[in-house]
Protein backbone atom coordinates (compact mmCIF):
# COMPACT_ATOMS: atom_id res chain seq x y z
CA UNK A 1 0.00 0.00 0.00
CA UNK A 2 0.88 3.61 -0.06
CA UNK A 3 2.06 5.83 3.23
CA UNK A 4 -1.17 7.84 4.37
CA UNK A 5 -1.57 11.40 4.81
CA UNK A 6 0.93 13.58 6.91
CA UNK A 7 2.91 16.74 7.00
CA UNK A 8 6.20 16.55 6.43
CA UNK A 9 9.03 18.69 8.34
CA UNK A 10 13.03 18.59 7.95
CA UNK A 11 14.33 20.88 10.41
CA UNK A 12 17.82 22.14 10.29
CA UNK A 13 18.55 22.23 13.86
CA UNK A 14 18.13 19.54 16.91
CA UNK A 15 16.46 22.50 18.78
CA UNK A 16 13.99 22.87 15.70
CA UNK A 17 13.08 19.31 15.79
CA UNK A 18 12.54 18.93 19.43
CA UNK A 19 10.63 22.10 19.33
CA UNK A 20 8.00 20.43 16.84
CA UNK A 21 8.34 17.22 18.57
CA UNK A 22 7.13 19.21 21.70
CA UNK A 23 3.99 20.19 20.10
CA UNK A 24 1.16 17.66 20.94
CA UNK A 25 -0.94 19.25 18.49
CA UNK A 26 1.66 18.59 15.94
CA UNK A 27 1.43 14.49 16.78
CA UNK A 28 4.61 14.34 15.20
CA UNK A 29 6.82 11.50 14.87
CA UNK A 30 10.60 10.99 13.92
CA UNK A 31 11.92 9.88 10.71
CA UNK A 32 15.51 8.81 10.69
CA UNK A 33 16.59 5.96 8.60
CA UNK A 34 13.06 5.02 8.04
CA UNK A 35 13.54 1.09 7.90
CA UNK A 36 10.73 0.22 10.56
CA UNK A 37 8.64 3.31 10.28
CA UNK A 38 8.30 3.72 6.65
CA UNK A 39 6.42 -0.26 6.02
CA UNK A 40 4.56 0.95 9.05
CA UNK A 41 3.23 4.01 7.29
CA UNK A 42 3.18 1.84 4.31
CA UNK A 43 1.34 -0.85 5.59
CA UNK A 44 -0.98 1.92 7.61
CA UNK A 45 0.03 0.27 11.17
CA UNK A 46 1.30 3.59 11.86
CA UNK A 47 -0.46 7.07 11.27
CA UNK A 48 1.34 10.68 12.69
CA UNK A 49 -0.13 13.91 11.65
CA UNK A 50 3.27 14.77 11.14
CA UNK A 51 6.53 13.39 10.35
CA UNK A 52 9.95 15.85 11.87
CA UNK A 53 13.16 14.39 9.39
CA UNK A 54 16.18 14.66 11.19
CA UNK A 55 18.46 13.38 8.43
CA UNK A 56 19.52 17.41 7.82
CA UNK A 57 20.69 17.82 11.20
CA UNK A 58 24.41 18.11 11.91
CA UNK A 59 26.13 16.29 14.46
CA UNK A 60 24.15 13.30 14.94
CA UNK A 61 25.94 10.92 12.88
CA UNK A 62 29.27 10.59 15.67
CA UNK A 63 30.33 7.43 16.83
CA UNK A 64 33.03 8.24 20.37
CA UNK A 65 34.83 5.84 21.39
CA UNK A 66 36.67 6.99 25.28
CA UNK A 67 38.16 4.46 27.88
CA UNK A 68 35.24 3.14 28.94
CA UNK A 69 32.23 3.63 26.24
CA UNK A 70 31.31 3.74 22.98
CA UNK A 71 28.69 6.40 22.10
CA UNK A 72 26.58 6.79 18.63
CA UNK A 73 24.55 9.58 17.96
CA UNK A 74 20.80 9.21 16.06
CA UNK A 75 21.91 9.18 12.72
CA UNK A 76 24.73 6.37 12.94
CA UNK A 77 23.29 3.49 10.47
CA UNK A 78 24.05 0.23 11.03
CA UNK A 79 26.30 0.54 7.93
CA UNK A 80 28.67 3.30 9.67
CA UNK A 81 28.53 0.84 12.59
CA UNK A 82 29.89 -1.92 10.55
CA UNK A 83 32.71 -0.04 8.57
CA UNK A 84 33.76 1.63 11.84
CA UNK A 85 37.42 0.73 12.77
CA UNK A 86 36.71 1.59 16.36
CA UNK A 87 34.29 -0.88 16.73
CA UNK A 88 35.93 -3.62 14.23
CA UNK A 89 38.97 -3.49 16.07
CA UNK A 90 37.55 -3.32 19.55
CA UNK A 91 33.98 -3.76 19.99
CA UNK A 92 33.27 -7.72 18.76
CA UNK A 93 29.80 -8.02 20.16
CA UNK A 94 28.54 -5.27 18.30
CA UNK A 95 30.20 -5.60 15.07
CA UNK A 96 29.25 -9.40 14.88
CA UNK A 97 25.63 -8.37 15.62
CA UNK A 98 25.34 -5.92 12.88
CA UNK A 99 26.11 -8.27 10.22
CA UNK A 100 23.16 -9.94 11.34
CA UNK A 101 20.78 -6.76 10.58
CA UNK A 102 18.79 -7.25 7.92
CA UNK A 103 20.21 -6.46 4.46
CA UNK A 104 22.69 -4.17 3.00
CA UNK A 105 20.17 -1.80 1.45
CA UNK A 106 18.42 -1.42 4.62
CA UNK A 107 21.83 -1.62 6.69
CA UNK A 108 22.59 1.89 4.39
CA UNK A 109 19.46 3.61 5.99
CA UNK A 110 18.35 1.92 9.31
CA UNK A 111 20.02 3.36 12.27
CA UNK A 112 21.06 2.04 15.21
CA UNK A 113 19.06 4.61 17.73
CA UNK A 114 16.01 3.87 15.57
CA UNK A 115 15.98 0.52 16.27
CA UNK A 116 16.21 0.49 19.65
CA UNK A 117 13.56 2.85 19.93
CA UNK A 118 11.14 0.95 17.94
CA UNK A 119 12.11 -2.10 20.40
CA UNK A 120 11.57 -5.06 18.28
CA UNK A 121 12.07 -7.98 20.35
CA UNK A 122 13.48 -9.85 17.65
CA UNK A 123 15.80 -6.79 16.70
CA UNK A 124 19.81 -7.03 17.19
CA UNK A 125 20.32 -3.40 17.98
CA UNK A 126 18.03 -3.69 21.61
CA UNK A 127 19.14 -7.05 22.70
CA UNK A 128 23.08 -5.85 21.96
CA UNK A 129 22.41 -2.28 24.27
CA UNK A 130 20.77 -4.39 27.48
CA UNK A 131 23.57 -6.77 27.05
CA UNK A 132 26.40 -4.39 26.82
CA UNK A 133 24.56 -2.25 30.19
CA UNK A 134 24.05 0.61 27.47
CA UNK A 135 22.00 4.03 28.39
CA UNK A 136 19.75 5.19 26.27
CA UNK A 137 20.24 9.33 25.93
CA UNK A 138 17.19 10.64 25.46
CA UNK A 139 16.37 14.84 24.46
CA UNK A 140 13.03 16.60 24.52
CA UNK A 141 12.56 20.59 24.11
CA UNK A 142 12.52 20.72 27.77
CA UNK A 143 15.85 19.15 28.27
CA UNK A 144 18.29 16.24 28.37
CA UNK A 145 17.66 12.34 30.70
CA UNK A 146 19.02 9.21 30.19
CA UNK A 147 17.65 5.70 31.06
CA UNK A 148 19.45 2.53 31.15
CA UNK A 149 18.67 0.01 28.50
CA UNK A 150 16.73 -2.27 30.62
CA UNK A 151 14.32 0.17 32.03
CA UNK A 152 13.88 2.10 28.35
CA UNK A 153 12.44 -1.06 26.93
CA UNK A 154 8.80 -1.27 28.08
CA UNK A 155 7.47 -3.79 26.24
CA UNK A 156 7.05 -5.16 22.73
CA UNK A 157 7.33 -1.97 20.37
CA UNK A 158 7.17 0.18 23.43
CA UNK A 159 9.61 2.25 25.21
CA UNK A 160 10.14 4.55 27.96
CA UNK A 161 10.03 7.59 25.58
CA UNK A 162 7.32 10.30 26.26
CA UNK A 163 5.64 12.05 24.19
CA UNK A 164 7.78 15.19 22.78
CA UNK A 165 11.13 13.12 23.60
CA UNK A 166 13.67 11.45 20.89
CA UNK A 167 16.32 9.20 21.03
CA UNK A 168 19.22 11.26 20.59
CA UNK A 169 22.14 9.02 21.31
CA UNK A 170 23.12 5.44 23.12
CA UNK A 171 26.26 4.80 25.14
CA UNK A 172 27.65 1.39 25.32
CA UNK A 173 29.92 0.57 28.09
CA UNK A 174 33.11 -1.72 27.16
CA UNK A 175 32.95 -4.93 29.15
CA UNK A 176 35.93 -5.67 31.63
CA UNK A 177 39.46 -6.82 30.51
CA UNK A 178 39.24 -10.63 29.45
CA UNK A 179 35.90 -10.37 27.83
CA UNK A 180 34.77 -13.18 25.27
CA UNK A 181 31.38 -11.95 23.32
CA UNK A 182 29.60 -14.37 21.27
CA UNK A 183 26.26 -13.43 19.55
CA UNK A 184 23.87 -15.92 17.21
CA UNK A 185 20.62 -15.83 15.63
CA UNK A 186 18.55 -18.13 14.13
CA UNK A 187 16.41 -16.96 11.00
CA UNK A 188 14.60 -18.58 7.90
CA UNK A 189 16.94 -16.22 5.22
CA UNK A 190 20.18 -14.56 6.40
CA UNK A 191 18.90 -11.28 8.12
CA UNK A 192 15.55 -11.90 8.48
CA UNK A 193 13.72 -11.13 12.03
CA UNK A 194 15.67 -14.05 14.44
CA UNK A 195 13.25 -16.69 15.35
CA UNK A 196 15.57 -17.30 18.26
CA UNK A 197 18.87 -15.59 19.00
CA UNK A 198 21.54 -14.64 21.74
CA UNK A 199 24.24 -12.21 22.70
CA UNK A 200 26.59 -13.32 25.26
CA UNK A 201 29.71 -11.82 27.22
CA UNK A 202 31.76 -13.72 29.53
CA UNK A 203 34.73 -12.41 32.24
CA UNK A 204 37.07 -15.14 32.76
CA UNK A 205 40.20 -15.58 34.79
CA UNK A 206 42.23 -18.25 35.62
CA UNK A 207 39.47 -20.41 34.27
CA UNK A 208 36.77 -19.40 36.55
CA UNK A 209 33.73 -17.21 35.17
CA UNK A 210 34.20 -13.62 36.84
CA UNK A 211 30.83 -12.17 35.14
CA UNK A 212 28.21 -13.03 32.64
CA UNK A 213 26.14 -11.09 30.43
CA UNK A 214 23.41 -12.99 28.47
CA UNK A 215 20.56 -11.70 26.34
CA UNK A 216 17.98 -13.43 24.35
CA UNK A 217 16.23 -12.28 21.34
CA UNK A 218 12.94 -12.83 19.48
CA UNK A 219 11.11 -14.20 22.87
CA UNK A 220 9.04 -12.16 24.99
CA UNK A 221 8.21 -8.39 25.02
CA UNK A 222 11.76 -7.38 24.28
CA UNK A 223 15.50 -7.76 24.73
CA UNK A 224 15.08 -10.40 27.56
CA UNK A 225 18.30 -10.24 30.21
CA UNK A 226 18.56 -13.86 31.21
CA UNK A 227 19.56 -13.15 34.85
CA UNK A 228 19.23 -16.14 36.64
CA UNK A 229 21.40 -18.02 33.68
CA UNK A 230 23.99 -15.28 34.58
CA UNK A 231 24.36 -15.96 38.23
CA UNK A 232 24.96 -19.64 37.41
CA UNK A 233 27.82 -19.29 35.44
CA UNK A 234 29.01 -16.71 37.26
CA UNK A 235 31.59 -17.83 39.69
CA UNK A 236 31.67 -21.04 37.85
CA UNK A 237 34.99 -22.97 36.57
CA UNK A 238 34.49 -23.23 33.03
CA UNK A 239 37.65 -24.52 32.19
CA UNK A 240 39.04 -27.86 31.13
CA UNK A 241 35.82 -29.38 29.87
CA UNK A 242 33.87 -27.79 32.91
CA UNK A 243 32.06 -25.25 30.41
CA UNK A 244 29.51 -28.15 28.40
CA UNK A 245 27.55 -28.81 31.75
CA UNK A 246 27.47 -25.48 32.89
CA UNK A 247 26.33 -24.01 29.92
CA UNK A 248 23.41 -26.55 29.80
CA UNK A 249 22.57 -25.91 32.73
CA UNK A 250 22.28 -22.12 31.66
CA UNK A 251 20.11 -23.04 29.10
CA UNK A 252 17.92 -25.06 30.53
CA UNK A 253 17.25 -22.06 33.25
CA UNK A 254 16.84 -19.92 29.83
CA UNK A 255 14.28 -22.03 28.63
CA UNK A 256 12.32 -22.65 31.71
CA UNK A 257 12.24 -18.86 31.71
CA UNK A 258 11.01 -17.64 28.57
CA UNK A 259 7.21 -18.07 27.29
CA UNK A 260 7.58 -17.47 23.49
CA UNK A 261 5.12 -16.65 21.38
CA UNK A 262 3.36 -19.03 18.75
CA UNK A 263 3.44 -17.72 15.12
CA UNK A 264 3.14 -18.36 11.53
CA UNK A 265 6.99 -18.91 11.78
CA UNK A 266 7.23 -20.93 14.56
CA UNK A 267 5.65 -22.90 17.22
CA UNK A 268 6.21 -21.75 20.90
CA UNK A 269 7.99 -25.38 21.82
CA UNK A 270 10.42 -24.97 18.57
CA UNK A 271 10.99 -21.32 19.62
CA UNK A 272 11.64 -22.29 23.18
CA UNK A 273 14.14 -25.75 21.76
CA UNK A 274 15.83 -22.83 19.75
CA UNK A 275 16.33 -20.91 22.46
CA UNK A 276 18.66 -23.33 24.12
CA UNK A 277 20.25 -24.00 21.13
CA UNK A 278 21.17 -20.33 20.59
CA UNK A 279 22.33 -19.83 24.50
CA UNK A 280 24.88 -22.54 24.00
CA UNK A 281 25.85 -21.71 20.91
CA UNK A 282 26.40 -17.50 22.07
CA UNK A 283 28.22 -18.85 25.50
CA UNK A 284 30.64 -21.11 23.79
CA UNK A 285 31.71 -18.42 20.89
CA UNK A 286 32.13 -16.19 23.77
CA UNK A 287 34.08 -18.68 25.71
CA UNK A 288 36.43 -19.23 23.26
CA UNK A 289 37.33 -15.61 22.39
CA UNK A 290 37.78 -15.18 25.70
CA UNK A 291 40.65 -17.88 25.25
CA UNK A 292 39.26 -20.83 26.19
CA UNK A 293 39.15 -19.79 30.08
CA UNK A 294 42.35 -21.03 30.83
CA UNK B 1 5.43 22.80 6.38
CA UNK B 2 3.06 21.31 3.27
CA UNK B 3 1.83 18.52 2.19
CA UNK B 4 3.59 19.16 -1.32
CA UNK B 5 7.26 20.04 -1.83
CA UNK B 6 9.84 21.28 -4.74
CA UNK B 7 12.47 19.17 -4.96
CA UNK B 8 15.34 18.94 -7.32
CA UNK B 9 16.72 15.07 -7.93
CA UNK B 10 19.68 14.14 -10.13
CA UNK B 11 18.32 11.22 -11.72
CA UNK B 12 20.91 9.00 -14.29
CA UNK B 13 22.66 12.06 -14.65
CA UNK B 14 19.74 14.14 -15.58
CA UNK B 15 18.07 16.52 -13.06
CA UNK B 16 14.90 17.17 -12.15
CA UNK B 17 13.17 19.79 -11.02
CA UNK B 18 9.50 18.51 -9.67
CA UNK B 19 6.80 19.08 -7.27
CA UNK B 20 5.42 15.94 -5.22
CA UNK B 21 2.98 15.45 -2.33
CA UNK B 22 5.55 14.59 0.66
CA UNK B 23 4.06 10.92 1.40
CA UNK B 24 5.51 9.98 -2.02
CA UNK B 25 7.69 7.14 -2.02
CA UNK B 26 10.88 7.43 -4.02
CA UNK B 27 9.86 4.08 -6.17
CA UNK B 28 6.58 6.24 -7.27
CA UNK B 29 8.48 9.24 -8.21
CA UNK B 30 10.97 7.46 -10.19
CA UNK B 31 7.81 5.31 -11.86
CA UNK B 32 4.87 7.75 -12.31
CA UNK B 33 6.84 11.36 -11.98
CA UNK B 34 9.94 10.63 -14.32
CA UNK B 35 8.04 7.38 -15.98
CA UNK B 36 11.60 5.48 -15.40
CA UNK B 37 9.38 1.90 -14.85
CA UNK B 38 12.44 0.27 -14.40
CA UNK B 39 12.36 0.15 -11.10
CA UNK B 40 10.13 -2.55 -9.99
CA UNK B 41 7.63 -2.56 -6.48
CA UNK B 42 7.52 -5.58 -5.11
CA UNK B 43 6.09 -5.80 -1.40
CA UNK B 44 6.25 -1.78 -0.41
CA UNK B 45 7.70 -2.47 2.97
CA UNK B 46 11.59 -3.22 2.21
CA UNK B 47 11.43 -7.12 2.04
CA UNK B 48 11.69 -7.89 -1.56
CA UNK B 49 14.49 -5.81 -2.89
CA UNK B 50 12.98 -5.33 -6.11
CA UNK B 51 12.81 -1.22 -5.78
CA UNK B 52 16.75 -0.96 -4.86
CA UNK B 53 18.48 2.23 -6.48
CA UNK B 54 21.50 3.56 -5.87
CA UNK B 55 21.29 6.84 -3.96
CA UNK B 56 24.44 9.03 -3.73
CA UNK B 57 26.61 5.33 -4.23
CA UNK B 58 24.64 3.27 -1.78
CA UNK B 59 21.94 0.44 -2.26
CA UNK B 60 18.86 1.94 -1.25
CA UNK B 61 14.85 0.34 -0.78
CA UNK B 62 13.68 3.14 -2.90
CA UNK B 63 9.91 2.29 -1.42
CA UNK B 64 11.14 2.87 2.46
CA UNK B 65 12.28 6.61 1.11
CA UNK B 66 10.34 8.93 0.48
CA UNK B 67 10.92 11.22 -2.83
CA UNK B 68 11.30 14.59 -0.61
CA UNK B 69 14.05 12.98 1.02
CA UNK B 70 15.93 12.42 -2.30
CA UNK B 71 16.24 16.20 -2.99
CA UNK B 72 19.68 17.43 -4.05
CA UNK B 73 20.60 13.36 -4.14
CA UNK B 74 22.21 11.36 -7.13
CA UNK B 75 20.56 8.19 -8.25
CA UNK B 76 20.66 5.86 -10.00
CA UNK B 77 18.14 2.85 -11.38
CA UNK B 78 18.59 0.58 -13.93
CA UNK B 79 18.00 2.73 -16.84
CA UNK B 80 21.35 4.35 -15.68
CA UNK B 81 23.89 1.45 -15.91
CA UNK B 82 24.94 1.53 -19.61
CA UNK B 83 27.98 3.25 -20.33
CA UNK B 84 28.05 6.61 -22.18
CA UNK B 85 28.41 4.53 -25.07
CA UNK B 86 25.31 3.06 -24.80
CA UNK B 87 26.83 -0.91 -23.70
CA UNK B 88 25.68 -2.73 -21.02
CA UNK B 89 27.89 -2.61 -18.21
CA UNK B 90 29.56 -6.26 -16.84
CA UNK B 91 26.83 -6.99 -14.39
CA UNK B 92 23.93 -6.41 -17.30
CA UNK B 93 26.36 -8.24 -19.73
CA UNK B 94 27.26 -11.47 -17.19
CA UNK B 95 23.23 -11.72 -16.53
CA UNK B 96 22.48 -12.16 -19.81
CA UNK B 97 25.03 -14.73 -20.66
CA UNK B 98 24.10 -16.58 -17.57
CA UNK B 99 20.44 -17.06 -18.05
CA UNK B 100 20.54 -15.12 -14.83
CA UNK B 101 16.97 -13.72 -14.96
CA UNK B 102 13.21 -15.46 -15.90
CA UNK B 103 10.60 -13.16 -15.84
CA UNK B 104 12.73 -9.93 -15.18
CA UNK B 105 10.83 -8.23 -12.13
CA UNK B 106 13.64 -8.83 -9.36
CA UNK B 107 16.47 -8.03 -12.16
CA UNK B 108 16.87 -3.76 -11.14
CA UNK B 109 17.12 -5.03 -7.71
CA UNK B 110 19.32 -7.60 -8.06
CA UNK B 111 21.87 -5.21 -10.22
CA UNK B 112 21.75 -2.77 -8.08
CA UNK B 113 22.58 -4.59 -4.72
CA UNK B 114 25.18 -6.84 -6.91
CA UNK B 115 26.99 -3.72 -8.52
CA UNK B 116 26.96 -2.48 -5.03
CA UNK B 117 28.85 -6.07 -3.78
CA UNK B 118 31.65 -5.82 -6.27
CA UNK B 119 32.46 -2.10 -5.05
CA UNK B 120 32.99 -3.08 -1.79
CA UNK B 121 34.48 -6.34 -2.26
CA UNK B 122 35.84 -7.13 -5.92
CA UNK B 123 36.35 -10.85 -5.28
CA UNK B 124 33.53 -12.10 -3.10
CA UNK B 125 32.99 -15.21 -2.38
CA UNK B 126 30.34 -17.93 -3.30
CA UNK B 127 28.79 -17.77 0.58
CA UNK B 128 29.57 -13.82 0.53
CA UNK B 129 27.62 -13.69 -2.64
CA UNK B 130 24.74 -15.47 -1.17
CA UNK B 131 24.63 -13.06 1.83
CA UNK B 132 25.27 -9.95 0.20
CA UNK B 133 21.54 -11.01 -2.26
CA UNK B 134 20.26 -12.41 0.97
CA UNK B 135 17.45 -9.33 0.68
CA UNK B 136 16.87 -9.48 -2.80
CA UNK B 137 14.19 -12.17 -3.74
CA UNK B 138 13.77 -14.06 -7.27
CA UNK B 139 10.38 -15.84 -7.10
CA UNK B 140 11.09 -17.88 -10.46
CA UNK B 141 14.06 -18.85 -7.86
CA UNK B 142 16.99 -18.37 -10.06
CA UNK B 143 19.25 -18.12 -7.78
CA UNK B 144 22.52 -20.48 -8.50
CA UNK B 145 22.07 -18.23 -12.26
CA UNK B 146 22.46 -15.04 -10.62
CA UNK B 147 25.23 -15.94 -8.04
CA UNK B 148 27.20 -17.63 -11.50
CA UNK B 149 26.73 -14.03 -13.54
CA UNK B 150 27.96 -12.11 -10.40
CA UNK B 151 31.30 -14.41 -10.13
CA UNK B 152 31.16 -14.37 -14.19
CA UNK B 153 31.10 -10.17 -13.24
CA UNK B 154 33.42 -9.78 -11.06
CA UNK B 155 36.13 -12.25 -12.75
CA UNK B 156 34.97 -9.43 -15.51
CA UNK B 157 35.95 -6.26 -13.76
CA UNK B 158 38.80 -7.60 -12.52
CA UNK B 159 40.76 -9.17 -15.79
CA UNK B 160 39.55 -5.32 -16.84
CA UNK B 161 41.38 -3.92 -14.23
CA UNK B 162 44.55 -5.60 -14.93
CA UNK B 163 44.23 -5.57 -18.33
Amino acid sequence: MKAPWFEYYAPATLDEALKMLGDADLDGRVLAGGQSLMPMLNLRVADPAMLVDINGIPGLDGIEENADTLSVGALVRHADILNSPAVRARWPLLAEAVTQVAHPAIRNRGTVCGSVAHNDPAAEAPSILATLDGTVIIASAEGRRELPAEEFSQGMLSTALEPGEMVVGLRYRRPPEGTGSGFVEFARRLGDFAIAGAAALLTMRDGVCERARLTILGMGDGPVRACEAEDMLTGKTLANGAAREAFEAAAAAVKAAVDPAEDVHATSGYRRHLTGVMTIRALEKALARAGGGE
Amino acid sequence: MAREKAIEVTVNGITHRKTVSVRTSLADFLRDHLYLTGTHIGCEHGVCGACTVSVNGKAVRSCLMLAVQADAKQITTIEGLRDENGEWNEMQKAFFENFALQCGYCTPGFLTSAIELLRENPDPSEAEIREYLSGNICRCSGYQAIIDAVQAAAAATRAQRQA
